[in-house]
């Protein structure tokens, strides 16, 4: 007898050890939208399930055709959903508290976006100090231009 | 009911102002119908709606003195750079430069010209022509950009353009500007500020030109007879680089 039983309780155990496990996994927090009082452009659950065909059918219609009044823009998204934490700071993409990457990171998505995006509205986008390098190298460029100029090629 | 009631009285009333006003619309506006058209469209910049396709009844260029264009000044090139987010990491022969300024030097005589060099928004593009996945494209008023969703880094129209107005991003990008979005892997190039120009206004580096007093760039749609652009075309003329190639190009310059 107590060889069958034996098994059975293993696997009971290591059953009950793996629900344990799966209970722990913490589901993600997801930033509430800076306007509470504003309606997102469809319902939750919708947008939940398919917010990426609304941004990807928009997308295109944007870049080819130079449409821009889209509710459904990923700026748009981006604008009402992500804001400072209570710190003060805005987290980047790859951060799990980013309003995107919690819900992605907890189903494991991975999120392409931002390579090119801006993850945060425009307002806290950090300054870049590489900008004023690339004015002195100009600079110097001209002026070394300026004592051996190109000649015309036309 | 109350509420329904209200609403009923003030679609009256709105109803009864505006056919009110446009029947004193008529009256008064009539007269001035061509003053009204032309500031309507101007030429100079979009009028288009923003839920509006572009389409080829525009075609954007821009038209730049090279007589007026100081020697030294980088006002158009620090306002692009500032305008996209562009980033520079010391390697000037890869670093992205979507305008830089060009000192020509005519051997014979010695003399010199200082101009900015972007891309030349073509018509025929071939940057367009080579793209093997649709990326490189024009769009229908004469704007040529990269669609870096689908670009996939090839390069092929950085060899192709003949004004080597077109850069590659080869390393990862942080903290892009909301309009201009950039990334490792693609290629890109002047966009003529396509967001700007899509809500009505003028590209960064025209309007940096214009602030710093120098006035030596036009921007404006050449379909227009009646813009800035096409009026300065009219009267003094504008040569494209490279004619032979004739791609059309929607950049001109005067004083070559």
């Amino acid at each position: 007898m107590t060889r069958f039983l034996r098994p059975i309780l293993v696997l009971i155990g290591f059953m009950l050890l793996s629900t344990s496990t799966l209970a722990e996994t913490p589901f993600p927090t997801v930033q509430k939208a800076s306007d509470e009082g504003a309606k997102c452009i469809e319902p939750t659950h919708e947008m939940r399930r398919n917010h990426m065909n609304y941004i990807l059918h928009e997308r295109d219609e944007t870049m080819h055709e130079g449409v821009r009044n889209e509710p459904g823009s990923l700026a748009a998204c981006i604008d009402c959903h992500v804001e400072p934490n209570e710190q003060g700071v805005v987290v980047d993409h790859d951060n799990k508290d980013h309003f995107c990457n919690g819900c992605h990171q907890y189903a494991s998505v991975q999120i392409d976006c931002f390579q090119c995006h801006a993850d945060r509205p425009q307002e806290y986008i950090k300054r870049s100090s590489h900008t004023s390098s690339i004015k002195d190298q100009l600079q110097q460029t001209l002026a070394a231009s300026d004592a051996s100029s190109e000649g015309v090629n036309q | 009911m109350k509420d329904s009631k209200t609403t009923e009285e003030m679609n009256h009333s709105r109803r009864e102002f505006l056919s009110k006003t446009a029947v004193a619309g008529t009256i008064t506006i009539a007269p001035g119908v061509l003053l009204h058209s032309t500031a309507q469209a101007s030429g100079n910049t979009s009028t288009k709606a923003s839920d509006e396709e572009v389409s080829n009844k525009n075609r954007w260029g821009m038209l730049i003195d090279t007589a007026k264009c100081a020697d030294g000044c980088t006002g158009c090139v620090d306002a692009c750079n500032e305008e996209n987010g562009l980033v520079g990491h010391d390697r000037p022969a890869t670093d992205t430069q979507y305008i830089r300024k060009v000192t020509l030097k005519e051997k014979s005589t010695g003399h010199e010209l200082s101009l900015p060099l972007m891309c030349q928004h073509c018509e025929t593009a071939p940057c367009a022509d080579v793209c093997p996945t649709g990326a490189s494209f024009v769009r229908a008023d004469g704007i040529a950009l990269v669609d870096k969703h689908i670009c996939i880094g090839c390069r092929y129209c950085m060899m192709a353009c003949p004004y080597k107005a077109r850069s590659f991003v080869h390393e990862n990008v942080e903290n892009q500007k909301l309009t201009a979005p950039r990334g490792k892997g693609t290629v890109e190039a002047c966009t003529m500020c396509v967001t700007r120009v899509d809500n009505g206004g003028i590209p960064a580096c025209v309007e940096a030109c214009t602030a710093e007093d120098h006035n030596a760039m036009i921007f404006g749609d050449l379909n227009n007879p009646n813009s800035d652009i096409s009026v300065a075309l009219k009267e003094h003329g504008g040569k494209q680089l490279r004619p032979d190639l004739k791609l059309n190009t929607g950049v001109r310059y005067q004083g070559l």
